[in-house]
């Protein structure tokens, strides 16, 4: 087990590698400037911007940038932001604790409707409820977070003025308040991510339920005169979940991608909003790190799932 | 005469027969009010009125907190390090000038005791130096005393090259003496008629403390921990810093200025867009004041039906204009596009530009676009009021420009699209991608088709489009194309700065990396030697005469079209009482806010 983990650790490695290369390369061919708001204020002279320039190492050529790049973050350096002039990964850190909060908030929600919605609907089969959660389930994934983002604005802030739509990482209360303030301006933005993960994941849920289902085994339990409730959670689900949980584990990157639409619309301040603001302003230090962490996510989050696979199901060895 | 006039104008004001309103609203009887009209009275020998305060409340603090929404949020708060507005606008709530300047263009006194002028001798009547005379007492947020040194200091750390501040075109050529702990004197090398650069205002002006960055000049700039946690002598000390997203600040309860501040804290959260920042502060209320409010004016009408804000307005000299490309966008000299060995196939005939100018449709843009925040314009430099012309005009006019054209021998074709000699009258017109310049293009675009010219459109990201970056064929200098829209930001109260991008030794060629200013290539030797005369006369009269000629030769060859003067647009809640000044940064004048009970 741990050598399978290790190889596999071993196997990132260049792959990480190859992912970095192409990130830079990119990055460094896309157009833009970071100092190109300089470029319009009269007061600045030319040959300012031509100093930044070279300070920051940014007429170097491309292959040169890169290997300096690699030799930083292979001492722990991440780089230095030119729009903030602060190292990236104080930057990431600064930004990581809200954004874990709203995604994580939003993957408990989106499990907590769709595991019971899913067992429930796959165990009534074409019932009335299995209809309404399966339209439901469509008019979700197919509804953008920027269109709902917008909608709930309009529906909760503005119409009934119930909820902030403005987060704030500076909340000014203490004690229990602080707590009901933190949820009360967090239940747009999760509600948002959550409704539109939990769609797809009722879908995925259901269907797995249903193949395991059908199966023999369940039919033999059912026979043996063990209840229904039993028969749902100890046999079907156990057997269910397997896929489930795999497909968890690939999409939590994903998740941190479409975190970023909504970080935008709310103002939270998260990876997500760090990554916009920073690829608007030509950041490209913070825009490389910020992308190579959702990598690095990726590839670990593939691990994890393959890893999980083999525990829930022990017929998968590790080789 | 009008220099005869006001000259005598200026005696009546130093003998006391003439109050220094009354003075005023004659200049602005013959187009000449100035926010700098004051300057003018200063070398006048008067001296410098300062700017009227409206600040009523009669104690420090107990105001709560003031809650501001900058949709970009300021990303470092060293305001010498400054990538735009917003940095200096979160630092300026920590750091201050020596004055700065209200919404008149006054000047208005912050660490100084007193406005430099000729009169009381702190002003040389040569324009050779000033002096300022600092305010005793102050103490920096740490408890440390302020005092000339700092501002020594602070001179040397931008001028040093290696700090790469992008303040330094303001102190590079300047010298700063300490004459004693509280006066220090400023040396110029050449006259110069606006001395009030250095020190003065949010952009460049902002004093740090020596005893905190004096181990972090040069080269080490970078490494001060002060640039994130600022230290300085302002009405709010530092709190809390986060990269893009907030600033915050508690009342300073030592601050030099009386009764002030009158909110107990300030929170600036950033991020976001400007229409959300709008509703968030005139719709919801959940935010006092919202910066940079560009939204189309009808957005902002229907928020402010029965909401908890308002838009505020201040005017200044931002002109959105369409610049006219005077060599060939289309053909390559040495592998220069737009090279100053062509001449453009459409514009060297003056009858093109100057019916071009009679096809933009000045009040529907107004109208349809910028509402309440724009003003129309025959001028390209629109303030200080003092050198605003009155010789232009403009008109929008598709008859006659039709028959100009036809005069000219530009006939339409089978297309209907004119020519002549083969050359079809066929535009290219970029600008960066933006609201309101898309929606001015087509309105163009329409009245063009109209007169027989053909305009292809095209827009260009604006990070692109106003990038420095050599290789990109879209940026606004290469201007790879005939006529190219946006704005220059006028970012101080007086126009030498903005005026001299346009000299010709300035073109913007392949040669310095486009580096140069003059994008339109433009050559005009009057406009040359106005305004060089202009950069060191020292007579604020003929100097303003230099300035307004200089506009009136743009309008004349036709160099640049402007669209419209935008004023600033910001959105505040309905009982607070923010002074916001067209010639300064938002924050500028924040120690003067206060909230109407």
């Amino acid at each position: 087990m741990s050598q399978y983990v290790l190889r596999r650790l071993l196997i990132a490695i260049p792959s990480l590698l190859g992912i970095s290369a192409v990130l830079f390369f990119v990055l460094a061919l896309a157009p833009g400037d970071p100092f190109s708001e300089l470029a319009t204020n009269p007061n600045v002279p030319p040959e300012v911007q031509a100093a930044l320039r070279a300070k920051f190492g940014l007429d170097d050529p491309i292959y040169l940038r890169y290997v300096h790049w690699l030799n930083a973050m292979l001492h722990g350096d991440w780089g230095f932001s030119f729009v903030s002039r602060m190292d990236v990964d104080k930057l990431i850190l600064q930004r990581l604790p809200t954004t874990l909060y709203v995604i994580g908030s939003a993957q408990i929600l989106a499990l907590l409707i769709a595991i019971p919605v899913g067992v429930y609907a796959a165990t009534k089969p074409y019932s009335l409820f299995d209809q309404v959660a399966n339209t439901l389930a469509f008019v979700g994934f197919s509804l953008p977070t920027f269109f709902t983002g917008i909608l709930f604005i309009l529906i909760f802030s503005v119409t009934l003025d119930w909820l902030p739509f403005v987060y704030t990482t500076d909340v000014k209360a203490t004690g229990i308040h602080w707590v009901f303030e933190m949820i009360r301006q967090a239940i747009m933005p999760v509600a948002v991510l959550g409704l539109f993960q939990a769609a797809s994941m009722t879908r995925f849920v259901r269907s797995a339920m249903l193949d395991v289902i059908r199966l023999d085994y369940i039919t033999t339990a059912r026979a043996k005169g063990l209840g229904q409730a039993k028969v749902i959670v100890k046999h079907v689900m156990r057997n269910a979940m397997i896929p489930v949980v795999t497909l968890i584990a690939l999409q939590i990157p994903a998740v941190f991608g479409g975190a970023i639409v909504t970080e935008q619309i709310f103002r939270i301040p998260g990876i997500g909003s760090l990554l916009i603001s920073s690829i608007l302003s030509n950041d490209t230090p913070v825009v490389m790190a910020v992308t190579f962490v959702f990598a690095c996510l990726v590839v670990l989050f593939n691990l994890i799932a393959d890893i999980l696979y083999g525990w829930l199901d022990p017929r998968i060895s590790f080789r | 005469m009008l220099d005869k006039e006001m000259r005598s104008m200026i005696g009546d004001v130093k003998d006391g027969r003439m109050d220094r309103r009354a003075f005023i609203k004659r200049m602005a009887a013959v187009g000449l009010t100035a926010p700098l009209a004051n300057q003018i009275l200063a070398l006048g020998g008067v001296a410098m009125a300062e700017g009227a305060s409206t600040y009523k409340p009669t104690k420090r603090g107990g105001g709560g907190a003031l809650k501001l929404l900058w949709w970009q949020g300021p990303t470092l708060l060293n305001p010498h390090f400054a990538t735009g507005t917003k940095d200096q606008d979160g630092s300026r709530l920590f750091y201050e000038p020596l004055a700065c300047w209200d919404p008149d263009g006054n000047m208005k006194l912050v660490l100084a005791t007193e406005i430099p002028s000729i009169q009381n001798g702190l002003l040389a009547a040569d324009g050779k130096s000033v002096t300022w005379k600092l305010k005793p007492g102050v103490k920096w947020h740490d408890g440390k005393p302020f005092s000339a040194d700092d501002l020594v200091f602070t001179w040397q750390y931008a001028k040093d090259p290696a700090t790469a501040a992008i303040t330094i075109g303001v102190y590079r050529d300047i010298t700063v003496e300490k004459i004693d702990d509280l006066t220090v004197k400023i040396t110029f090398p050449k006259p110069t008629p606006f001395w009030a650069d250095a020190f003065v205002g949010a952009g460049a002006g902002q004093i740090l403390p020596k005893h905190l960055f004096a181990d972090y000049i040069g080269s080490k700039s970078r490494e001060a921990p002060t640039n994130l946690s600022p230290v300085g002598t302002g009405p709010y000390k530092f709190v809390e810093f986060k990269p893009g997203d907030l600033i915050r600040g508690v009342i300073n309860p030592d601050y030099h200025m009386q009764n002030r501040p009158y909110f107990d804290s300030v929170e600036m959260k950033g991020g976001g867009d400007a229409v959300s920042a709008a509703r968030a502060v005139i719709q919801t209320g959940e935010y006092d004041f919202g910066w940079n409010i560009q939204v189309e004016d009808d957005v902002l009408l229907r928020l402010e039906k029965g909401g908890k804000g308002k838009t505020v307005y201040a005017v200044g000299g931002d002109t959105e204009f369409i610049a006219l490309n005077f060599t060939d966008p289309n053909v390559e000299v040495d592998g220069e596009r737009s090279s100053m060995k062509t001449k453009h196939p459409l514009f060297s005939d003056p009858v093109v530009r100057k019916a071009l100018s009679l096809l933009v449709d000045r009040d529907s843009v107004k109208k349809a676009i910028y509402g309440r925040a724009g003003r129309t314009t025959a001028n390209f430099l629109n303030g200080p009021e003092k050198f605003v012309s009155k010789n232009t005009s403009w008109e929008f006019n598709i008859e006659k420009a039709a028959k100009m054209l036809d005069d000219a021998g530009w006939k339409p074709g089978a297309d209907g699209i004119r020519e002549k000699d083969g050359k079809k009258l066929k535009l290219l017109y970029q600008t960066a991608i933006n609201g309101p310049r898309q929606k001015t293009q087509a309105i163009v675009k329409q009245a063009c088709q109209k007169a027989g010219i053909d305009v292809e459109l095209k827009s260009v990201v604006a990070s692109v489009f106003f990038s420095s970056d050599v290789a990109n064929p879209d940026t606004y200098p290469k201007f790879y194309a005939d006529i190219e829209m946006f704005q220059i930001p006028l970012s101080q109260p007086d126009p030498s700065q903005h005026m001299r991008r346009y000299l010709s030794t300035a073109v913007a060629t392949k040669e310095n990396k486009w580096q140069g200013t003059n994008f339109p290539r433009w050559v005009n030797k009057d406009y040359d030697a106005a305004i060089n005369a202009a950069d060191t006369e020292m007579d604020p009269v003929k100097r303003a005469a230099l300035y307004i000629k200089a506009n009136d030769l743009m309008w004349e060859d036709t160099v640049f079209i402007p669209v419209m003067h935008r004023l600033k647009v910001e959105a505040a809640a309905n009982n607070l009482r923010p002074v916001i000044s067209g010639w300064a940064n938002e924050t500028d004048n924040l120690f003067d806010w206060y909230r109407e009970e």
